[in-house]
């Protein structure tokens, strides 16, 4: 099952991250360099670990809309334990990640036991979640926060590169949740629901289980990235979340994970998330508006869904 | 005992009639006005509302408030206003928030007889509305030009502008009056475009945020390593553009400067993050949006034209030949929390 690679379905998204890189590095002569590839890195790290999140619940035929705004409501509540009752930053950023694993754990509840489509559940959960972080917060940015938070916003420097330590951190994930999916068995039994979740029910896998995990550790990385927009920004923004919302999914698609479940490999969704970032990046270089970057955008979905759809129909 | 009940009940009942009809004309009494602006969730709707609330509670007026959900969902204000004049408004405030889309419901509206005044923003063409009370952008723009320029000293600009997003007049306003006022070929304050003159070395996007105005800056650093003046739209995404520059070591040698002076932005301004700022006054719009409310109820007299709300300009370090006031200031007249 993990030997087989879908061709189109793995090498689509990188080969048009290759293909995005060589046309900007013929625009400009600023784009191929080291120092701009770590930019871009920095630029994706908060929607590319909200994807980690994203992916998991997609590999189970699911979807999370409220992805964002579980995220923004994340840094409000870290920052605002932090600014308004003085804890340290350690411990604000725990509450703050509880606050998001809490929301996970209501998305999955509401999705296994009340049996609700998870589409209807996040699109609930998100708008709960933009007015709570409204309310919380009273609209206001928070900014005076202990040093502490920002420390993964720091960087180092390898070779004449600035290196921030949040892209490490999310590096890791990425790396230590793809092997987790491959080589342990709560992993394969993620792809096993998504694939079919009756088969795996009867092969005494308890599907409900493995969707509230799946849940629950989607908020687990919504919190880390709330953290790591903390770090990014300086501030807990109500407003953050709002791009990221839409922009993981697009990431997860745009990596060549199946909409319908059970198929897709989490590295892509970096992928992904770095085609959405190199546009950006690349687009201003060339000094384009940034609505050619949406388009783009846009294009690229249909095609990443497309390209899965005809694989799907040659499988079968 | 079954008589008495009844007679009391009735008379309860004829007393609640005579309550209501009382509170009915009282309600009739007292001017009624509506404030719809573009979202519940930005520092300056909040305080403009706070502003309208206060003055409204001065003059004895009801104030009905709504805003729509997202920035540019038209549709949420057209149910607002319609509302509300169900609920009896004779006068709304409206900071439109796509310019020509809400005109055929404000016609609706001025039809019923209500007089409807653009606060913030204006409706295109500007004269759907009965009045706009707003701040100048252009002149706005301009002032903060003028202060970038005689920062600068003699040095040549190498400017990068993080703008809001395409096709927006509030945008397209700023950038102009701030080009117009560094003295460098520009538009007009009609233009809804941007102007480009060669000493612009890098546009961005940033949405008016500060997480979108550190990306920009960044690929404009990349792009122009050599980038001494920085016009942002807003002062978020002045935040986001200090600390793109100071993660490359560069906060010292480049001049930001902003629009909106919100308290965060002043004490920006103050921490030496933006060099100047040009502050625009949310409450000033809604106080005398109401107390226009509140005349055209008595009098039936209604407003006309353009009114300027007043743009100041506040900067730590005054420079020759451009009238600044100084952080203290700012902060007296800021909006959001201090």
């Amino acid at each position: 099952m993990k030997a087989k690679l879908p061709p189109l379905g793995t090498l689509g998204p990188f080969i048009a991250l290759l293909l995005a890189c060589v046309f900007f590095a013929t625009q400009s002569d600023r784009f191929l360099t080291l120092q701009n590839f770590s930019l871009i890195l920095q630029q994706v790290m908060v929607v590319g670990t909200i994807a980690i999140g994203q992916t998991l619940i997609i590999l189970t035929a699911g979807i999370d809309l409220s992805c964002g705004m579980i995220m923004a409501l994340g840094s409000i509540v870290m920052t605002k334990m932090a600014a308004d009752f003085g804890l340290s930053a350690p411990v604000a950023i725990a509450l703050g990640i509880a606050a998001t694993a809490l929301f996970g754990l209501v998305n999955g509840l509401l999705v296994t036991k009340a049996k609700l489509p998870p589409f209807i559940v996040t699109l609930g959960t998100l708008n709960i979640a933009f007015a709570i972080t409204q309310l919380y917060s009273g609209s206001q940015t928070i900014t005076n926060i202990p040093e502490g938070m920002n420390w993964l916003g720091q960087s180092f420097r390898i070779g004449g590169t600035n290196v921030l330590y949040g892209v490490i951190l999310m590096l890791v994930l990425y790396l230590v949740t793809w092997l987790a999916l491959r080589e342990t068995a709560p992993g394969r039994h993620i792809y096993a629901v998504g694939n079919s979740p009756e088969a795996t029910r009867l092969t005494g896998i308890s599907t409900d289980k493995v969707l509230l995990g799946v849940y629950v550790a989607a908020g687990v990385f919504y919190g880390i990235a709330s953290m790591l927009s903390v770090a990014r920004i300086g501030a807990g923004d109500p407003n953050a979340g709002q791009t990221e919302n839409l922009d993981a999914i697009t990431a997860v698609v745009l990596g060549g994970t199946s909409l319908f479940g059970g198929r897709g490999i989490l590295l892509g969704t970096l992928v992904g998330a770095l085609i959405v970032g190199v546009f950006r990046n690349g687009l201003t270089l060339m000094g384009v508006s940034s609505v050619y970057q949406i388009l783009v955008t846009g294009i690229l979905v249909i095609l990443a869904v497309a390209t899965d759809q005809m694989s799907r129909k040659g499988v079968r | 005992m079954n008589f008495r009940a009844v007679t009391f009940a009735s008379s309860a009942s004829v007393f609640s009639v005579l309550a209501l009809a009382a509170s009915t004309a009282l309600a009739q009494a007292q001017p009624v006005i509506g404030l719809i602006t573009k979202t519940d969730s930005n520092p300056f709707f909040v305080k403009m509302k706070e502003g309208a609330d206060a003055e409204a509670k001065k003059l004895g007026a009801k104030l009905l408030s709504a805003a729509g959900k997202t920035d540019g969902d038209n549709a949420g204000q057209v149910t607002a206003m319609e509302n509300m004049i169900a609920a009896g408004a004779k006068t709304i405030l409206l900071t439109p928030s796509d310019a020509k889309a809400i005109i055929p419901a404000i016609k609706r509206a001025q039809s019923q007889g209500v007089m409807v005044i653009a606060l913030d923003s204006p409706t295109d063409p500007a004269s759907a509305v009965d009045g706009l009370f707003a701040t100048d952008n252009y002149k706005a723009g301009v002032l903060i030009g003028q202060y970038a320029k005689a920062a600068l000293g003699g040095k040549a600009p190498v400017i990068a502008t993080l703008d809001l997003f395409p096709g927006h007049p509030v945008g397209a306003q700023r950038h102009n009056g701030f080009l117009q006022g560094y003295g460098l070929k520009s538009l007009d304050a009609k233009s809804n475009d941007l102007a480009k003159p060669a000493e612009v070395v890098c546009m961005a996007d940033s949405f008016g945020d500060a997480a979108k105005g550190q990306t920009g800056m960044e690929n404009c650093l990349q792009k122009n390593p050599g980038i001494n003046v920085v016009y942002t739209i807003n002062e978020p995404a002045a935040a986001g553009a200090y600390k793109a520059l100071k993660a490359a070591g560069k906060e010292k040698d480049v001049v930001i400067v902003s629009v909106d002076g919100g308290c965060a932005g002043i004490k920006d301004v103050g921490a030496g993050v933006i060099a100047a700022t040009s502050q625009q006054y949310p409450l000033r719009m809604a106080a005398m949006g109401v107390a226009a409310g509140v005349e055209y109820a008595k009098s039936g007299k209604k407003v006309s034209g353009y009114t300027d709300t007043g743009v100041t300009l506040i900067a730590a370090k005054p420079v020759t030949g451009v009238d600044s006031k100084d952080v203290k200031t700012g902060m007296d007249l800021c909006w959001g929390n201090k």
